[in-house]
């Protein structure tokens, strides 16, 4: 019997189920927190090498390194150098690692080292402002050639990403004409480029980038072509002119800067190797929340001690959806709304068979002494504080017991809520004596039932995760509770209750 | 293990657990109005009111030191009950039959002292028998002395009526027979026989123990078939009135036939059992639902009680 009135609630409920939901997709898409534990994502660690010779001076290296490379996160950065002072600057458009030493001699040897991850959806912030332009001053013939091969350019394109297209293809060798030859010459040739469309007005830089494959070592940096076409940097292959930087690329420097600048050194090198690692995908979403904002429902930001704390409270609402469910639909009477949710929490703990072996000794000998404070004519609340002194000296007695024995699941009885078992031997004690034995059965084994039950599902690798890392999914759960709160068919144990209604069909 | 289809269970028009927490108690009982029916002393003290009578009350125990009271006014009586004003269920419910020099008789023939009932006083005072385990008072009737057609029915106890009332309409009712498996209380949920009432005439239907259909009175071996309440239109013009004392919508009606006073309330309950289903052999659904309907309510119990007897009849 639904009366119109439930409408708003279930559309309430329905907005609780699909909001605990579809936050849980878009953190997982935005932040990439894993629906599964154990997924792991790939990770380049890229480690630049810088060699030089020292001349008994003070020393000051300075290795350009990325900034925000299109197509990869920075995720850790760290450099190894003993004796040397380290730090990054950041200066406006670009970073450098810059190492520090007084008194320098001999070969030396400096490494940089940084984690990256691919995303093709990191792109570089787009400079605030235009970025100059100079005029060049040509001396003739060149003048007239760049002249020349500038206004062919111009005259076959409209935009800046065209024109340079087009001026890349004049200069290529196969479409070479007197002019182009006149000022090409295969060691100038970016630069070439890079003046030639500064000279026309089209802001142009070089860059460096890295081709990333597995396990190489000493691997040369790549030079490319970056204009900026009003409102961001473009890359190019100054060779090819494609557009875009290739998916294995890492553009390690962009501007132009020098790439490395030794100071009172000499013969200074720079070498790259990679290594492509797993980190798991976890790890990498809570280092990448740590700055972005998007972090604001991770439990992560809190102390480690806190965390485990929720950990643990998280797991409880799974704890009361098995109750509700096996109340509310099986029908499993048990001795205590909740206490099955508590003794499950003690499971999660202990782990299952210690676990039940010392509930049941617990309150099996807290039954046998209960008997003897019956007779003791007390009131209720000293009953009960007895009953819980008492239960805390049987959880020592058996503690010391399994310790001296050499089980160390001895230990783990004290886990169980100690007012909880109190109270539970008293209701037990209680349903004895008013509805006999097989009703304390009945409800203990079905309290028992539902703990384990709970256990099962709250000791789920699966859940703990879900329920930690997607804490907006209890938003769902609340909902599956509201909804059984108003579920008014009949219980599974009704079905056998009922079963001698059949006479009367 | 034999089931039963919910697709029968839905034709019989049987009330289950959920539904009746759902669309019948939370829909139509006052939570403000539940200390009336939990409270038995607040039960007899607003029934009173609307000419419902109740077993004479002896004395209300509500401080541990008023027990030695009890023992004074115990001297000279015979048989009577102590109750726990919020017990549920009949729990802690001790019935004294007679005396035996010092000692009590209990209704199942066991004979106590005076320190034992104290203690059970104790208990009654600390809660341990009441909703929540909040502190409570023991109330200490008369003795219900059973009609002799109804008592030589039921093994030990006093053989009750519980009518199920919704809206004031006496839906079903049910006989309540105690046997040597339910400890003399009459407790379907512990083992006592109970047996449909037709709403139209008081006589018999079915009967059950344990969920069972059966014929004969598993301890004294009568025939369950023929039992036929005296008074009845009476008892559903009483159990009727409780609406209007209460504000309940939908309870269950606990009455005795006194031998010498007629029918007396023994409790109301705001959360009546399933299983006067099973006794009538029929479900209660289809009776809820004409209440339901009905366009126009009737106003007085005499009325509704009419009216049910009418409508509900199975003869």
């Amino acid at each position: 019997m639904t009366s119109p009135s439930r409408l708003p609630f279930y559309i309430a409920v329905f907005l609780l189920i699909s909001a605990g939901i579809s936050l849980a997709v878009w953190r997982h898409i935005e932040l990439g927190i894993p629906w599964l534990t154990g997924e792991q994502r790939p990770v380049w660690m890229v480690e630049a090498r810088v060699d030089f010779d020292g001349a008994n001076d003070s020393v000051v290296a300075s290795l350009n390194i990325p900034e925000q490379p299109p197509g990869f996160h920075i995720l850790t950065e760290q450099a190894a150098s003993p004796g040397y002072g380290f730090s990054i600057i950041d200066k406006s458009g670009s970073r450098r690692a810059e190492w520090t030493k007084r008194e320098v001699t001999g070969p030396q040897t400096l490494y940089f080292k940084a984690q990256f991850i691919p995303d093709p959806g990191a792109v570089s912030t787009p400079p605030s402002q235009r970025p100059k332009t100079q005029r060049l001053f040509w001396e003739e013939p060149q003048a007239t050639a760049v002249r020349e091969i500038l206004a062919q350019a111009e005259a076959r394109s409209s935009t800046p990403e065209s024109m340079t297209r087009e001026l890349i293809r004049l200069m290529q060798p196969d479409t070479r004409v007197q002019n182009t030859t006149l000022l090409v010459a295969e060691e100038n040739y970016l630069q070439l480029l890079v003046d030639m469309l500064n000279h026309s007005g089209i802001p142009a830089r070089t860059a460096d980038g890295l081709k990333l494959e597995d396990a190489r070592r000493r691997q040369q940096l790549i030079p490319f072509l970056q204009i900026y076409n009003g409102e961001r940097w473009l890359t190019l292959n100054p060779k090819t002119a494609a557009q875009g930087v290739p998916e294995d690329i890492l553009l390690w420097r962009q501007g132009s800067e020098s790439l490395l600048d030794v100071v009172g050194g000499g013969n200074s090198e720079i070498s790259f190797s990679m290594l492509r690692q797993t980190v798991p995908a976890l790890q990498l979403a809570a280092m990448q929340s740590d700055g972005n904002g998007l972090g604001f429902l991770s439990f992560y930001e809190l102390p480690i001690e806190e965390q485990s704390m929720f950990r643990m409270l998280l797991l409880l609402p799974l704890g009361a959806l098995v109750v509700a469910f096996m109340r509310i639909v099986i029908g499993i009477r048990t001795s205590g709304t909740f206490m099955p949710v508590l003794i499950a929490v003690a499971f999660v703990q202990t782990t299952l068979v210690p676990g039940l072996i010392a509930f049941l000794s617990v309150v099996s000998i807290g039954l046998a002494m209960r008997g003897y404070l019956s007779s003791l004519n007390l009131l209720l609340v000293s009953r009960i504080s007895a009953l819980i002194i008492l239960v805390i000296f049987i959880t020592a007695g058996l503690s010391i017991f399994g310790y001296q024995m050499g089980f160390n699941t001895g230990m783990t009885v004290t886990f169980f809520p100690m007012v909880i078992i109190a109270w539970t031997i008293e209701r037990m004690s209680i349903l004895w004596e008013e509805e006999g034995g097989q009703e304390v059965l009945v409800q203990g084994s079905g309290s028992l039932f539902v703990a384990i039950c709970a256990y099962l599902l709250m000791s789920a690798p699966l859940a703990g995760h879900l329920t930690f890392n997607f804490p907006e999914l209890h938003f769902a759960i609340l909902g599956l509770i509201l909804l059984m709160g108003q579920y008014t068919g009949y219980k599974l144990t009704e079905l056998k209750r009922f079963t001698p209604m059949k006479a009367y069909d | 293990m034999d089931w039963i289809s919910p697709r029968t269970l839905k034709r019989l028009g049987m009330l289950n657990m959920n539904q009746r927490n759902v669309d019948y108690i939370a829909r139509y009982n006052e939570r403000s109005s539940y200390p009336l029916v939990d409270n038995k002393l607040k039960t007899k003290l607003v029934v009173a009111e609307y000419g419902v009578k109740t077993p004479k009350l002896l004395q209300v125990v509500k401080q541990q030191h008023e027990i030695s009271h009890f023992r004074e006014m115990a001297e000279e009586l015979n048989g009577f009950a102590i109750k726990p004003a919020k017990g549920s269920g009949g729990k802690g419910i001790t019935v004294i039959t007679g005396r035996d020099e010092d000692n009590f008789v209990k209704a199942s023939g066991a004979r106590v002292g005076a320190p034992v009932l104290e203690r059970h006083l104790t208990n009654i005072l600390a809660g341990l028998y009441s909703l929540a385990g909040t502190p409570d008072v023991a109330i200490v009737e008369d003795l219900v002395e059973s009609s002799p057609t109804l008592a030589r029915y039921s093994h030990q106890g006093v053989p009750d009526i519980r009518i199920v009332v919704f809206q004031g309409y006496p839906v079903m009712a049910m006989l309540r027979l105690a046997t040597t498996a339910s400890d003399g209380k009459a407790n379907l949920h512990q083992g006592a026989v109970g047996v449909g009432l037709d709403i139209g005439t008081g006589k018999s239907l079915n009967a059950v123990q344990f969920n069972r259909p059966i014929t004969l009175h598993p301890d004294t071996g009568l025939a369950l078939e023929n039992i036929d309440i005296d008074d009845w239109a009476e008892m559903l013009e009483m159990a009727s009135r409780c609406y209007e004392a209460t504000g309940l919508g939908y309870m269950g009606v606990d009455l005795v036939v006194d031998a010498n006073q007629g029918p007396l309330l023994l409790e109301l309950n705001a959360r009546p059992g399933l299983a006067i289903q099973m006794a009538n052999g029929r479900g209660l659904l289809p009776r809820l639902r004409a209440i339901e309907s009905l366009k126009r309510p009737h106003f007085t119990p005499e009325e509704r009680a009419k009216y049910a007897m009418e409508t509900f009849a199975s003869f």
